[in-house]
């Protein structure tokens, strides 16, 4: 067990929030076909809120704080937020395009002892990075920032999105990483939009594509282990919750809403009206997804996936109700193993296997002796 | 024997958890955790107290352990964390980071 893994765990025990994930902006200067966000500003924190945030977040005990938006950059005062945090000795994560980023930036990321910096690069072509990203030069803008982190000693890490668009380009980006020397993750995760809006949920990968990348060893290691059927689920398990999401993290908008998740919109408070801890122990929200254990979930306690499943309550949220199934993730386990979930059986029992009706005429047939008793016109 | 004078580093990340100490190197990523008695020399750590007398003041006041232990056990820790660069060690007082907030 890491020791990572360890202290989450205490965290956990304590009830203790140890990692936040805090969006600066939603403004952006990409406008990514996926993206999830409104990137107009709406009245983001002023840098005094911030700082105050930042304050209160260390005392709770926070440790790990990813920074991200919308572009980072887009504030002018980003590097004070950085400076604050770092004064305030939270592990800095921060997750940016790049493209505002030149010596300058990377240099005064490096000074202000910034962990690890993560740049989302969707296909190693210009032609394909840029159409998602809707940003001419883009690619090359954001290729030019990571030799400038790198050339620092900083740590990055590509993180690819795969979509409709660029799934083929995955190879592309991985040997593009490693070219740069720099990390490289992949997700194939596209969740609707924060406002409910479901249309970027067409740019999912299909199933094929999906087995694809959870056969690939280079991705996942092991196949034989990641593809490997679920074991059958101990009572661990069905006393687990699901994710770190209200447990041990959560989310902060650059308005100052509190979510369970950056992934999981339901509001939960807000740190311009209430105290962080005030809300990370009182919201009701946050208690209700805290109460939710595997077994009190309907189909997916049912589920053979139960123990091994990447279900997320966030995407469930956003289907209608965090204690069913994500679809999404119905898909992925069913993509990575073959077996079918439980909620995935439960519609096809559910789904008529036959036409809807069907009417037989007798204006140019005989009447069906069968059918004379009048009563059966239509067969189901 | 001279005495030594121990800051944190500007590189790392720290925060307490339970009373342990959670410390992460900025540089390499490395994860550390500090129990009890070295979260108490580690939030000492100013540049301008004496190893000795943080031992004293300190980790024998708070933990009852005889001094020569204590602070063979103190040299021990603050070696281990000065080759992994995120605890400073001089022989005249320096400057350090605040003491990380604590729960």
């Amino acid at each position: 067990m890491s020791l990572l893994f360890e202290m989450n765990q205490k965290a956990l025990n304590l009830g203790l929030p140890i990692s936040v994930h805090l969006d600066v902006t939603y403004r952006c200067n990409e406008r990514c076909v996926h993206c999830y966000l409104d990137h107009d500003d709406h009245g983001e924190m002023t840098t005094a809120e911030i700082v105050d945030v930042l304050e209160q977040l260390a005392a709770a005990g926070v440790f790990f704080l990813s920074l991200s938006g919308g572009e980072v950059l887009m504030r002018r005062d980003f590097f004070e937020i950085v400076e604050r945090a770092r004064k305030l000795l939270f592990n800095v994560k921060v997750k940016t395009n790049g493209v505002m980023i030149r010596e300058k930036e990377a240099a005064k990321l490096r000074q202000l002892g910034v962990e690890q910096i993560q740049i989302s690069v969707y296909s190693h072509r210009p032609e394909v990075h840029d159409a998602i990203t809707k940003l001419p030069g883009s690619l090359k803008r954001t290729i030019r920032a990571i030799r400038f982190l790198k050339a620092q000693g900083l740590k990055v890490t590509i993180a690819n999105v795969l979509m409709v668009g660029n799934f083929t380009d995955q190879a592309g980006v991985i040997a593009l990483a490693k070219e740069l020397g720099v990390l490289y993750t992949l997700d194939p995760t596209i969740t609707p939009k924060m406002d409910g809006d479901t249309s970027t949920v067409a740019l999912r990968i299909p199933g094929s594509d999906l087995r694809q990348v959870f056969h690939n060893q280079e991705l996942v290691g092991n196949v034989e282990e990641f593809c490997a059927p679920p074991p059958a689920p101990g009572e661990d398990i069905m006393e687990g919750f699901p994710c770190s999401a209200g447990h041990t993290a959560c989310y902060i908008s650059p308005y100052g809403d509190v979510f369970p998740c950056v992934q999981f919109p339901l509001p939960s408070g807000n740190v311009r009206r209430q105290k962080f801890l005030d809300i990370w122990y009182h919201s009701p929200e946050l208690k209700d997804v805290r109460s939710i254990r595997a077994k009190d979930l309907p189909t997916c306690s049912t589920c053979s996936h139960v123990g091994t499943c990447t279900r997320c309550p966030g995407l469930a949220y956003m289907e209608g109700n965090m204690r069913g199934p994500s679809t999404a993730d119905c898909q992925k386990s069913f993509e990575r193993t073959g077996i079918p979930s439980a909620n995935m059986l439960k519609l096809e029992r559910s789904r008529p296997t036959g036409p809807l009706i069907q009417i037989q005429t007798f204006a140019n047939s005989l009447p069906d002796p069968a059918l004379s008793g009048g009563d059966a016109l239509c067969r189901a | 024997m001279a005495e030594k004078y121990i800051s944190r580093s500007s590189e790392i990340a720290a925060r307490m958890l339970g009373g342990e100490m959670m410390v992460m190197s900025a540089t390499d990523s490395t994860f550390f955790t500090l129990n009890e008695v070295a979260s108490v020399i580690w939030q000492a750590a100013d540049g301008r107290t004496p190893l000795s007398e943080i031992v004293a003041a300190k980790v024998c006041r708070e933990f009852d352990v005889d001094r020569e232990q204590a602070q063979r056990g103190a040299d021990r820790f603050v070696d281990e964390l000065a080759q992994y660069g995120i605890l400073l060690v001089s022989d005249e007082p320096v400057d350090s980071l605040p003491s990380p907030e604590t729960q």
